[in-house]
C-alpha cells in the first residue's frame, strides 16, 4: 500500500489501530521523494537519517500525539534547531539556528516526524518560487509551469504526495496561492493566531504560519497543533484554541457567504470566473444564501500592500549584516564594505528590489507621500470588511486571477508578478483567516482554487464552508499524473 | 515620479547594498514602473482616516522580568562568519586608528 498518498487524519487512525506505522508511513515518503523529487525540486534539504529514527522512535515508544508518526515539511524560512534554514537565500548560507520556532516545537510536542526543508521565493518575495537562490520547482501538474510561490516547495510536495503535511507562511498569499495552483488546501489563520517566534520574517504586520495538506481535515487537524498564545511573540493573541476538526461539518444550511464584485475584474481568466460561479451553485444548493456585495476598497490592496510590505521588510532584512550568521564577502577593508558587499552578493535581484523600494518608501521626503499614505489606506479596505461581516459570516472569492503560468514568463516584469496576489493580499492587510481549496480544473488540467475569508479568529466558519464543498465535490480526489 | 540612476544608488547605499552597473541600468525602470502603479493611491480621500500599522489592539505587552537561560554561546557563535574569543569579529570599525 503506498502510504504517502493518504491523509494525516487517515494515518493517524491506522497509526492508532496499528495498522500500520510511523517507520512504513515515513519510508513510503522518503521513497517518493527519492524517485520524484529530482523532477519537482520541492525539497532543498532532506533529513532522511533523522526522518526514520524519529520515525522508529515514536514507534518503539507508542508516542502518543495528535500528529503521532505523521511526516510534515517545513518552509526554508521556519527555524529548525541545528538544520539549515537559509530563506533560500545565499545570506543565510551554512545557518543552522541554535533554537527551535514555537511552531516546530509543538509539531514535535504531538509526535510529527520532520522530513526537511522546502524551497521559496527567496525570503518569500515572490509568486512562483522562482527566485530562490537554490534552485526550481515545478507545479507537479505540469513540470513546464511554476507551482506558485512564496510557499511554493510546500505546496508542490503536499500536491505529489511527497510528503503528507507541510507547514508555509503567508505575507500576501504565500500559502493560499501556491494552494490553489497545486490543486491542494492552504490556510492563512487570523493574524496572532499562530506564533511566529522563529518564523524569519518579512512584513511583521502581515506573516502569519499556516498549514498546506491535502485535505480540509487535515488543515483544521494541523492548525490545532500549531495555534496559540506564546509569551516569545508579543504579536500572538492570548485566546483558546478551538477544536478544529470539530468544525468539519458537512453542512452549510443558512450560512451566509458574500461574493464580492470587485473581485470578478475584467481581463480575468474566464475559466477561472466560471469555476467561481459554479462553486456558488454548489453552495446555494447546499442550503447557503450567496449575495454579491461590495468591498469597494478592493483595487488598492496591491498598490498597499507592495508599499507596507517592502518597508516592513527593509527594516526586518537589515539584520542581514554578515556579523552575526550567515554569508560573509570576502576582502572587504572596511565595516561599510563588508556590510555593502556582503548584502550585494548575498540577495538575489528580487529581496534588493524590495529593500531598496521599501527603504525608499520609508526615506525622508517620500515617507508621508507613501508609507503613511498605504497605512490610511489600509484602514478603509479593513474597514470595507468589517461593514461585510455585520451581516455575512464568510466571504467567497477566486484565489488566483490565472491557473499556474510557465517557468520564466513573468521574471522579467515585476509588477505582473505582483499582481498574482490580487485576490489573497487584502485578508493579509485585513488580518483576517483565509483559506484556498480546489474548486475545478482549467481544459489544460491545471488546478483552479476558491478562496474564503470569514471574520478574525472564526477559522471554525471557514473549516465549516471548506469541509462542506470539498465533501459535495471531487475536485480534491484528483491527483497529478507526474510526468 | 521619475526614478533615476542616482536616487537609486542613493536609496541602495541607505540599504547598505552596493549594486552592480547590470542592477543600476535594470532597476530605475523597474522601479518607477512600480511605483506608478502604486501612486493610484493618489485618488483615495484619506482625510480624516487614522493608520493602520497594525491589525491587533495590542498596546505594549509587557511580561515579567524573570531570569531565564539563555542560549549557549558556544551555541550562537558556531554559526558566526568569524569570531575571536568570546565575540563576534569584523573588520577595523575606527579608521585610522
Amino acid at each position: 500500500m503506498e502510504k504517502h498518498k493518504l491523509t494525516a487524519c487517515e494515518i493517524v487512525e491506522e497509526i492508532k489501530h496499528s495498522k500500520t506505522d510511523s517507520l512504513t508511513v515515513t519510508k513510503s515518503v522518503m521513497d517518493r521523494i527519492e524517485s520524484l523529487d529530482g523532477k519537482i525540486g520541492a525539497y532543498v534539504e532532506v533529513n532522511k537519517k533523522g526522518a526514520l529514527e524519529r520515525a522508529s522512535l515514536i514507534d518503539k515508544e507508542k508516542q502518543k500525539g495528535k500528529l503521532a508518526g505523521v511526516p510534515v515539511a517545513i518552509k526554508d524560512n521556519i527555524c529548525v534547531k541545528g538544520e539549515l534554514t537559509r530563506c533560500a537565500s545565499k545570506i543565510l548560507e551554512g545557518f543552522r539556528p541554535p533554537y527551535n520556532a514555537t511552531v516546530i516545537e509543538k509539531l514535535l510536542k504531538e509526535g510529527a516526524v520532520l522530513l526537511g526543508k522546502t524551497n521559496m521565493d527567496e525570503f518569500a518575495f515572490g509568486s512562483s518560487t522562482e527566485t530562490s537562490a537554490f534552485k526550481v520547482t515545478r507545479n507537479p501538474w505540469d513540470t513546464d509551469r511554476i507551482p506558485g510561490g512564496s510557499s511554493g516547495g510546500s505546496a508542490a510536495c503536499v500536491a505529489a504526495d511527497e510528503t503528507i503535511l507541510a507547514i508555509g507562511s503567508d505575507t500576501g498569499g504565500s500559502i493560499r496561492q501556491p494552494a490553489a495552483l497545486c490543486g491542494i488546501v492552504g490556510l492563512k489563520p487570523t493574524y496572532g493566531r499562530v506564533s511566529r517566534y522563529g518564523l524569519i520574517a518579512f512584513a511583521s504586520s502581515l506573516d502569519q504560519i499556516g498549514p498546506l495538506t491535502k485535505s480540509v481535515k487535515d488543515s483544521a487537524l494541523l492548525l490545532e497543533v500549531i495555534a496559540g498564545y506564546d509569551e516569545m511573540d508579543s504579536t500572538s493573541v492570548n485566546r483558546e484554541v478551538p477544536e478544529y476538526i470539530r468544525a468539519c461539518v458537512n453542512n452549510v444550511k443558512g450560512l451566509k457567504i458574500g461574493i464580492p464584485k470587485e473581485y470578478f475584474i475584467e481581463g480575468m481568466d474566464k475559466e477561472i470566473s466560471d469555476s467561481i460561479k459554479k462553486a456558488e451553485d454548489v453552495y446555494r444548493q447546499l442550503g447557503a444564501v450567496c449575495e454579491e456585495v461590495s468591498l469597494p476598497h478592493t483595487q488598492y490592496a496591491v498598490s498597499v500592500y507592495y508599499i507596507i510590505a517592502p518597508s516592513e521588510a527593509s527594516s526586518n532584512l537589515a539584520r542581514f549584516d554578515a556579523v552575526q550568521y550567515g554569508f560573509r564577502s570576502k576582502d572587504s577593508q572596511t565595516l561599510m564594505q563588508m556590510y555593502e558587499n556582503s548584502r550585494a552578493e548575498g540577495f538575489g535581484a528580487e529581496a534588493k528590489r524590495r529593500i531598496i523600494l521599501g527603504t525608499f518608501a520609508l526615506s525622508s521626503g517620500y515617507y508621508e507621500a507613501y508609507y503613511s499614505k498605504a497605512l490610511k489606506v489600509r484602514t478603509l479596505i479593513k474597514k470595507d470588511f468589517d461593514k461585510v461581516f455585520e451581516k455575512y459570516d464568510c466571504v467567497l472569492t477566486p484565489t488566483a486571477p490565472t491557473p499556474a503560468f510557465k517557468i520564466g514568463e513573468k521574471m522579467e516584469s515585476p509588477l505582473e508578478m505582483y499582481l498574482s496576489d490580487i485576490f489573497t493580499i487584502s485578508a493579509n492587510l485585513a488580518g483576517l483567516p483565509a483559506i484556498s481549496i480546489p474548486c475545478g480544473f482549467t481544459k489544460h488540467n491545471l488546478p483552479i482554487g476558491l478562496q474564503l475569508m470569514a471574520k478574525p479568529f472564526d477559522e471554525e466558519t471557514l473549516f465549516r464552508a471548506a469541509y462542506s464543498f470539498e465533501q459535495n465535490t471531487e475536485y480534491h480526489k484528483k491527483r497529478p499524473q507526474i510526468k | 515620479m521619475k526614478v533615476d540612476k542616482e536616487l537609486v544608488k542613493y536609496i541602495a547605499h541607505l540599504s547598505r547594498i552596493k549594486l552592480t552597473e547590470k542592477e543600476l541600468e535594470k532597476f530605475p525602470l523597474q522601479l518607477e514602473n512600480i511605483l506608478a502603479y502604486v501612486e493610484k493611491l493618489d485618488k483615495v480621500d484619506v482625510n480624516n482616516v487614522e493608520p493602520t500599522s497594525h491589525v491587533l489592539p495590542l498596546k505594549n505587552v509587557y511580561r515579567e522580568d524573570k531570569v531565564k537561560k539563555s542560549i549557549d554561546i558556544e551555541e550562537v557563535l558556531k554559526v558566526a562568519p568569524e569570531r575571536q574569543e568570546n565575540f563576534f569579529k569584523v573588520p577595523r570599525v575606527i579608521e585610522g586608528a
